[in-house]
């Protein structure tokens, strides 16, 4: 888009540098002129009517000093014949350009959404490794609890009332140290409503196939929406489980049937004989619905009953290998 | 005071009770009947202000300039009863579903922006009979200030400044007076407190120099 305006803007110095020639004496003037000129242009002095790729770079990348009435100079310029019209080619280049740049702005959203999911599985994993340590030191008081819920349960505890000194201390930095596994483990229940609030909108079709979460973990294991859309079905089915297809590759042990995805109950749910199949299934749709977030961003309703009804026949016939 | 409703707007019964509405499809889950849309007045600061009896000018038809449109539920209304209506907003998020509603509206259009970089549409943005300004952020009187230049000689700025934007601890009076105060090339009309439709919020309504 910038490459596009500045396509323009050399155009149009090359327009009046022709007149420049022939009117004026000094490259100051000129360029003074220039860029006066430069700055009472409307948007549609760079658009043809009729080729929506020019209404983007047109209404995102110009800009001017002042208004003007813009309507009767591009009816003057020649551009539209009339109000109507200019109304109508302003309102299509309007909702082209500002959903071009919305588009563009939700890519970076995947980003963002990354690192939710890794910031939660950090918390989880945090919160799970703090949980044990309270729990093994909890069992040398009164009160043995187990677990995150075993920190939750301790902290709604009152505190017991103890003269040795040594005991009373140590207690209070135990019952800090639930504190810190149970905000933990509220960030991690955060972060997942996050993402599943998030994801509908950043990654529609995925989202619905996959839920919130899986698909958010795809994303992050493919490295972005535009990434993951890139991938083949066949590389989708064992992302997460790289360390299996490398040994694989490297002559110990069986290609890998599924990587994350397993977590879907089309996979985990489906008997183990048939679970590669449902697996190839389900990436191969995903790889699709990746594919129309990334590029269309509609929603399509369609591709969540082809799914169930393809892994109802492997479910059912157990002839899901084609 | 329906006397000083543009046309386009006025009051219906709808579910039962009196209603203020404008005629177009709906956005919002406002209920509707026969064409006519109830503009939800605690949802929409321009809704209060005719709710409030204000003199806004309007007549309907005007050429306006939207800053802060959110995800349209009030630009909606006013391009129901507008002539061309400039939607500027500059978050992402909300314009994808302000694209929707001006799908359905050829006279709504929708520029992802900056307020406070108005150069940044002026080589779209005609010169407008009414700028309607609620942007909720710092700045409020600079954002007005800088917007002027769109305005015609006998336009009107209807403004909503909401307290809280501008300093969570200062008193929304004080904040309110300050916005007056750093308002330039303005003369101001009318103003009016919004509560409690809107808590902390002031309108108003003032006119070029
Ligand atoms: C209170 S909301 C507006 C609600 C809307 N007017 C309605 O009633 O439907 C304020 C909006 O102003 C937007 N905003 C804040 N600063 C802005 C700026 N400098 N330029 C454009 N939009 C801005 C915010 O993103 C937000 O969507």
């Amino acid at each position: 888009m910038v490459n596009y305006g500045m396509n323009l803007c050399v155009l149009y110095i090359c327009g009046r540098a022709i007149r420049f020639e022939n009117t004026f004496g000094s490259p100051v003037v000129w360029w003074a002129m220039n860029a006066d000129r430069g700055s009472d242009r409307g948007w549609f002095s760079s658009v043809s009517p009729g080729d929506p790729e020019t209404y983007v770079g047109a209404i995102a990348d110009g800009s001017a000093n002042e208004p003007a009435d813009w309507p009767s100079r591009s009816i003057e310029s020649g551009v539209v014949p009339d109000q109507s019209s200019y109304y109508e080619l302003l309102h299509a280049a309007t909702q082209a350009t500002a959903r071009a740049q919305v588009r563009r702005r939700e890519r970076t959203d995947d980003q963002r959404l990354i690192h939710c999911i890794r910031a939660m599985d950090d918390t989880e994993r945090v919160a799970n490794e703090l949980a044990e340590r309270v729990s093994a030191w909890s069992s040398t008081t009164d009160t043995p609890v187990s677990g995150i819920d075993g920190a939750r349960e301790l902290l709604s505890r009152s505190p017991t009332q103890t003269d040795d000194a040594i005991a009373a201390a140590t207690d209070e930095r135990l019952v800090s140290l639930a504190e810190q596994v149970v905000s933990l483990d509220d960030e991690a229940t955060a972060l997942r409503e996050t993402i599943e609030k998030s994801m509908p909108t950043v990654a529609p079709n995925l989202s619905m196939l996959a839920g919130p979460v899986l698909g958010a973990r795809l994303i992050a294991l493919a490295g972005g929406l535009e990434a993951l859309a890139k991938q083949p079905s066949g590389t989708i089915q064992v992302l997460g489980a790289e360390d299996a297809l490398f040994a694989h590759l490297a002559g110990r042990g069986s290609s890998p049937k599924h990587g994350v995805i397993f977590v879907h109950e089309y996979v985990s749910g489906t008997e183990p004989s048939l679970r590669g199949s449902a697996a190839r299934a389900l990436a191969g749709k995903l790889a699709i619905a990746a594919r129309i977030d990334h590029y269309a961003g509609d929603r399509r309703p369609s591709l969540q009953a082809e799914l169930d009804e393809r892994i109802a026949t492997i479910q059912s016939r157990g002839d899901g290998d084609e | 005071m329906s006397d000083r409703l543009p046309s386009g707007v006025t009051y219906r019964t709808i579910e039962g009770s009196d209603r203020l509405v404008t005629e177009g499809p709906p956005v919002y889950g406002e209920p509707t009947s026969e064409g006519w849309r109830a503009w939800d007045v605690r949802r929409s600061k321009l809704g209060a202000m005719f709710e409030r009896g204000m003199d806004t000018g309007l007549e309907g038809g005007e050429t306006v300039l939207y800053l802060g449109a959110a995800a349209g539920t009030t630009v909606s209304h006013v391009a129901d009863f507008a002539g061309p209506t400039y939607a500027v907003e500059f978050a992402a998020r909300p314009v994808a579903d302000l694209l929707e509603v001006a799908a359905e509206r050829p006279n709504l259009f929708v520029l992802l922006e900056d307020a406070r970089s108005p150069s940044e549409y002026a080589h779209v943005v005609e010169p407008v009979d009414v700028i309607v300004q609620d942007v909720a952020t710092r700045d409020q009187a600079q954002v007005a200030n800088a917007n002027r230049q769109f305005l015609s000689d006998d336009g009107r700025l209807l403004a909503v400044v909401k307290a809280r934007s501008e300093d969570v601890t200062a008193d929304p009076e004080t904040v309110f007076d300050r916005f007056l105060d750093r308002l330039e090339g303005y003369s101001v009309l009318e103003t009016e407190r919004l509560d409690p439709f809107h808590d902390d919020h002031l309108a108003v309504i003032a006119t070029p120099e």
